[in-house]
């Protein structure tokens, strides 16, 4: 620990004029596993489209690892440095078997000519495998991936972006649309997986980040508003006003 | 191992029994009988191509008329060249065009003119794939583009008769390659030349589609984000397979030129190319035998409609596409296929039937 794997610096991403994100800087550790919350609006899916290569930001830098500036390079690339990205809504290849999706996920030569002739090797017919028990669907390895539920979804997309081994994992909403034994088991994995990766994920759910996250910063309007030890950003009292003290009189009301 | 794919033994033999088939044909069949079903197979070339870029990968293009032209017209070039024997082609005369344009000069050379036929569709596609694929043009805007590609054609091809034959085309045609077209034997070896070809060409996207580049192919089709964010460029696999594509229906030209003996530009606008459109959808989008039973089975409707009943067909024809789009949305080959989805909700509705019978 102690070193930073990226550095966000004065971000500023604006759509028509709204700052969405407004000089934004933060910076992520080797094997952090770090949440993002704030109200909706607050810029955190925008804050991972820019790391992920999607958003061109306005003005600031995105450094991974040392040196390799992130805003020159197009979003498969950014895949190939090892920064993978999961979507809010799950996406993955309805049409081809989990076993396939995993199969195109591999860390593997990607261009053309070599897919043409890529043979599936005894290694990484273990990879995946191992994968498959990972997230839970070995014995689903044939079944189309259109044909799982939701949650299953979920499950496989995490597995699509652990096989790329990044080192760093974005995830937008990862336990959105699950049942609470299915979000216990995602955080399970979550904890899992930070061990020998960076994890950043944006979440909603106050209960899930009070249960799993160490470090959280919380976004408002595009800005930082507080940012360490969930502890102590629990009891922020911005943070209570914003965002958690809705949460709060939510919870009483029922 | 367990990738091996239980129904791909059968699908072989259903393959070696209509290559038989169409080896035999000529025994059967009368030479006009025979010409048509040799213009349908170089359809079928054409459809294999439209559908792995459409029932593959999801990219619908309504300008393949285009590149099957491009194939067509240029082997015509070489075959007016051969028939004018060193003259002028007799269109040229009628312009008052004095002296072969310099483009036209190396289309003497048989070989060249084939070569032609197969790269310039090949480099306008990837040309015009990678411009609109890059800028992430994609679904209806791309289907769009390739239509106007197909009208600019038209209105260029007809609009320079001097150098294309204008709205006739390019016709009477002598010999290929010094062999006389008309000689019943050069017609029998060019039938079995296509057949040959459309069985290499099955194959290829056999191999192709099974390739770990085909799964590509079909993921592009789910979600082109994702293949992005597995590390993929989606624009070079789309180039590659729209030219691929576009390369077929070059291929698809120069036999059906060579064997029809014209081609105009009424045959490469953007009607045809709809209509090539519809073989694929007729037959079954994302199965390659779909694209080659579709291709045939409309031609030939069209053909023995328009036998029969020449005042009608039409509305038969427009009839077939209404009932087939409305009842079998997968086409011929659909209905071979199990509909897992009817099953379950049958059996879920007899259990139903069954539970509220109990209760009784």
């Amino acid at each position: 620990m102690g070193s930073t794997i990226m550095y966000l610096e004065g971000i500023t991403v604006s759509f028509d004029g709204f700052k969405a994100v407004d000089h934004l800087s933060t910076y992520v550790e080797y094997g952090e596993l770090r949440f993002l919350i704030g109200p909706n609006g607050a810029g955190k899916t925008t804050l991972l489209d820019v790391i992920c290569g999607r958003v061109k930001p306005e003005r600031g830098r995105v450094i991974f690892k040392e040196d390799i500036d992130m805003c020159r390079k197009q979003e498969h690339e950014i895949v190939r440095l090892g920064i993978s990205r999961k979507f809010q809504t799950p996406a993955v290849f309805t049409n081809l078997s989990v076993f396939e999706n995993l199969e195109l996920s591999l860390r593997q030569n990607r261009g053309v000519f070599s897919s043409l002739f890529a043979k599936l090797t005894s290694d990484q017919e273990d990879i995946i495998f191992s994968n498959l028990e990972t997230i839970g669907l070995a014995e689903k390895a044939w079944d189309k991936a259109g044909s799982l539920a939701h949650g299953e979804k979920q499950w496989l997309e995490i597995g699509m972006l652990l096989v790329q081994e990044p080192e760093l994992l974005l995830l937008d909403e990862p336990v959105a649309g699950m049942t609470k034994s299915e979000t216990e088991k995602t955080g399970e994995l979550l904890q899992s997986i930070a061990k020998n990766r960076s994890v950043l994920v944006v979440e909603h759910d106050m209960e899930f980040v009070r249960q799993f996250a160490k470090k959280v910063t919380v976004l408002h309007e595009g800005k930082i508003l507080c940012e360490g030890p969930v502890e102590k950003v629990q009891n922020d009292q911005r943070v209570v006003e914003v965002y958690l003290g809705r949460g709060r009189e939510k919870n009483v009301k029922h | 191992m367990v990738l091996v794919n239980s129904g791909s033994n059968k699908s072989w033999l259903m393959g070696l029994v209509v290559i038989a088939a169409l080896l035999l044909a000529p025994f059967i069949l009368s030479d006009f009988r025979l010409s048509l079903l040799g213009k349908f197979l170089s359809y079928a070339i054409l459809a294999l191509g439209i559908d792995l870029i459409w029932g593959y990968t999801g990219m619908l293009s309504l300008g393949h008329g285009v590149f099957f032209g491009l194939g067509a017209y240029c082997t015509a070039m070489y075959l007016k060249l051969e028939a004018s024997a060193g003259g002028l082609p007799d269109f040229m005369a009628w312009s008052d065009l004095m002296q072969l344009p310099w483009f036209w000069k190396p289309f003497e050379y048989g070989w060249f003119a084939l070569g032609m036929a197969i790269v310039l569709p090949v480099s306008l596609a990837a040309l015009l794939g990678y411009l609109t694929f890059r800028s992430r043009i994609r679904g209806v805007y791309f289907s769009i583009l390739t239509q106007a590609l197909a009208l600019i054609f038209v209105i260029l091809f007809i609009g320079q008769q001097p150098y294309t034959g204008g709205t006739n085309g390019m016709t009477n045609f002598k010999t290929i390659f010094g062999f006389y077209l008309t000689n019943p034997s050069v017609q029998l070896t060019l039938y079995y030349i296509t057949v040959i070809i459309l069985a290499g060409t099955y194959i290829f996207c056999r191999w192709l589609t099974g390739s770990r580049f085909g799964k590509i192919l079909v993921a592009i089709r789910d979600s082109e984000n994702r293949v992005r964010f597995s590390g993929f460029d989606p624009v070079l696999f789309k180039v590659f397979a729209f030219a691929m594509s576009a390369g077929l229906a070059g291929l698809a030209g120069i036999l059906f030129v060579t064997q029809v003996g014209i081609i105009s530009p009424a045959m490469m606008g953007i009607v045809p190319s709809i209509e090539m459109a519809i073989w694929v959808a007729v037959g079954g989008r994302g199965t390659l035998m779909g694209a080659v039973i579709g291709a045939v089975l409309v031609n030939a409707a069209k053909s023995t409609f328009s036998e029969s009943f020449p005042d009608v067909w039409l509305y038969f024809f427009g009839t077939m596409f209404v009932l087939v789009v409305l009842f079998f949305p997968n086409g011929v080959m659909g209905l071979f296929k199990k509909m897992p989805g009817r099953v379950t909700a049958v059996s879920i509705y007899t259990n139903r039937l069954m539970k509220s019978f109990q209760k009784i």
